[in-house]
């Protein structure tokens, strides 16, 4: 449903993304992985149409995104950023849910109807919300504030779901608690989902195909085994690992190997 | 949801009683005391105060304060900002510069001149800050600071070069005043307002949106750039119109959004109108102070505005936590 076509972009006249193409389809849960710098959120950038591409195109079901307005393209794909920026002002969790009906609210609507109240009520029971209600954004917990954040996506009703490092900043807990939700949303509702993670491990976990970054390149794409090998890890990472097959699920598991890679170097 | 609803209807039907209640007060006080009982029925002399003197001025008041009031509304909301307020975009700096140059060159109508001068201001601070399609908020404002500041310069300078009856009126003008004797202009005024009010009430949930942040804005569909425009000339165009024909009255575009959104909170679409009433009533209270402190000599209405509202803000803001951000 969604298609990039040798898409290159970047900021002013310096390009961070080169030539990338790769297509997500309905009901994939696709994991985007690189290091810092290899272009993972310019990727987000150019797909929710915050940056153009200079070179090629970014396609929804066949039509370019410039031909699709905001409103409609927040009712199809709903993007849960990085980090929230810090709220100037306080709001409720209902609240903050509500607004996630935005797209759907007409210029002289000054109030949701019983559809959008519908929606969210059913979007806080999916995220376990529903207790949180008259509670404050900023008095939540680190997985509490998440789940949040991604009812308010959810409240958009999109078919596509974005997601940028949704486990930063979170205790292993909650990290397991959000991609549960996730995996369940995608395995339940067949909601695609698109993933940026820089925690390879929790990415090879949950991702059913995963697209490695390199200098704002694809690097491959693939099936989790055939992407996380220790080969392309050296490369894309610099960094030397072992990878073994998890005995829980048997996905890659990537170990880090301390102090010796310093040695191993200097050979 | 009704609740909600509920509660936002309570709080206007609230501060509407209250309007009326300033407005009566208002109407009765003043060097020659009209008793209550005859607003209702004045008797000779007594109507040509009420009508002609006072409820022209307490309708001025009512829109100054409301056009201020959400006006900083509009740019808090938009800026993410809690310190701006209508005047720090060049607002104020360019009216009062127009009004200035005018005095020195002879020009009377005073309210033309500030209204000029602040449109010139605001243009030149909206066209610099404006690159390639794009309205960047933080040039926006650093640039509406630093016109604040070359037009307060030359304005010093043509202070400096001015006769002493000219220094006199460009100073009274500062001071602001509610003083407004054509009835017509004071028609006008209100028609700009209330249409711009009434504009701006439908963006609160633009606002609300916006307030978290731009890009989280767009991906909830909000077509950001024209939003930004339109709230930067509906914030710029009430505030213009207030400030050309009271002069610069602060504290009131400052204070009052603080003050309602410690009531009913920081959804705009009850922050908006109840701000509006709000601003209002707080000025048309404002000025009848001014008016009968030292009656029969007036008071500076500004100076009662940052008196009252600086120590009635400090005073809420000790007695309850106010959430800015935090």
């Amino acid at each position: 449903m969604l298609e990039l076509e040798k898409v290159t972009t970047g900021y002013n006249t310096k390009a961070i993304l080169n030539d990338i193409s790769f297509t997500l389809k309905k009901g994939d849960f696709l994991g985007i992985i690189g290091p810092n710098g290899s272009g993972k959120t310019t990727l987000l950038r150019v797909i929710s149409k915050i940056l153009k591409p200079w070179e090629g195109k970014v396609t929804l079901e066949g039509k370019e995104l410039d031909e699709i307005g905001h409103r409609e393209l927040a009712k199809r794909m709903a993007v849960v950023p990085q980090r929230m920026q810090e709220l100037f002002f306080s709001y409720s969790v209902k609240d903050f849910i509500l607004l996630g009906r935005t797209p759907y609210l007409g210029r002289f609507q000054l109030l949701e109807n019983e559809e959008d109240l519908r929606v969210v009520r059913e979007v806080m029971e999916e995220t376990d919300t529903l207790g949180l209600e008259e509670r404050n954004l900023e008095d939540l917990s680190g997985g509490e504030r998440q789940r949040t954040i991604i009812a308010q996506a959810l409240a958009q009703e999109p078919e596509i779901l974005f997601l940028d490092e949704p486990t930063a900043h979170l205790d292993i807990n909650h990290q397991v608690e959000i991609l549960n939700l996730i995996k369940s949303l995608n395995q339940r509702k067949n909601l695609t989902v698109l993933m940026i993670s820089h925690d390879l491990n929790l990415a090879a976990e949950y991702c059913e195909k995963l697209i490695l970054l390199k200098e704002g390149r694809v690097f491959q794409e693939g099936l989790p085994q055939d992407i996380l090998t220790y080969k392309n890890i050296e490369e894309v990472y610099k960094t030397l690992v072992v990878v073994e097959e998890s005995p829980v699920s048997s996905r890659p598991h990537v170990f880090l190997v301390p102090s010796k890679t310093k040695e191993k170097r200097g050979k | 949801m009704e609740k909600k609803v509920k509660r936002w209807v309570s709080g206007l039907g609230l501060l509407v009683l209250l309007l009326i209640m300033v407005s009566i007060l208002a109407l009765s006080l003043g060097p020659a005391r009209i008793p209550f009982s005859n607003i209702f029925q004045p008797q000779g002399i007594e109507s040509i105060i009420l009508f002609k003197i006072r409820l022209p001025r307490i309708v001025l008041g009512f829109m100054v304060g409301a056009a201020l009031a959400v006006a900083g509304v509009i740019f808090q909301g938009m800026f993410r900002n809690p310190l701006v307020e209508p005047y720090t975009l060049g607002v104020s700096g360019g009216a009062a510069l127009g009004v200035s140059l005018s005095i020195i060159t002879g020009f009377r109508i005073l309210p033309l001149a500030g209204f000029l001068g602040a449109l010139g201001a605001i243009s030149l601070v909206y066209f610099i800050a404006r690159r390639q399609g794009y309205l960047r908020i933080s040039m926006l404002l650093l640039i509406g600071v630093m016109i604040s500041f070359i037009a307060s310069a030359i304005i010093l300078l043509i202070m400096s070069l001015s006769q002493e009856y000219q220094l006199h009126g460009i100073l009274f003008w500062i001071m602001g005043s509610l003083e407004e004797s054509n009835p017509a202009l004071i028609k006008l005024t209100s028609l700009i307002i209330l249409i711009g009010i009434a504009t701006s009430f439908f963006f609160c949930r633009d606002l609300n949106v916006l307030s978290l942040g731009e890009e989280e804005a767009l991906h909830l569909g909000v077509n950001i750039e024209r939003t930004k425009r339109t709230l930067f000339i509906l914030g710029s165009l009430i505030a213009g119109v207030a400030v050309s024909v009271s002069g610069i009255i602060g504290f009131v575009g400052l204070l009052v959004p603080h003050f309602m959104r410690l009531f009913v909170g920081s959804d705009h679409r009850i922050l908006l109108p109840t701000s509006c009433l709000a601003g209002g009533i707080f000025l048309i209270a404002s000025d009848t102070l001014a008016r009968t402190i030292i009656s029969p000599l007036e008071l500076p209405v500004g100076v009662i505005t940052g008196i009252l509202g600086g120590s009635l803000f400090i005073y809420f803001l000790t007695k309850r936590t106010l959430r800015l951000g935090k």
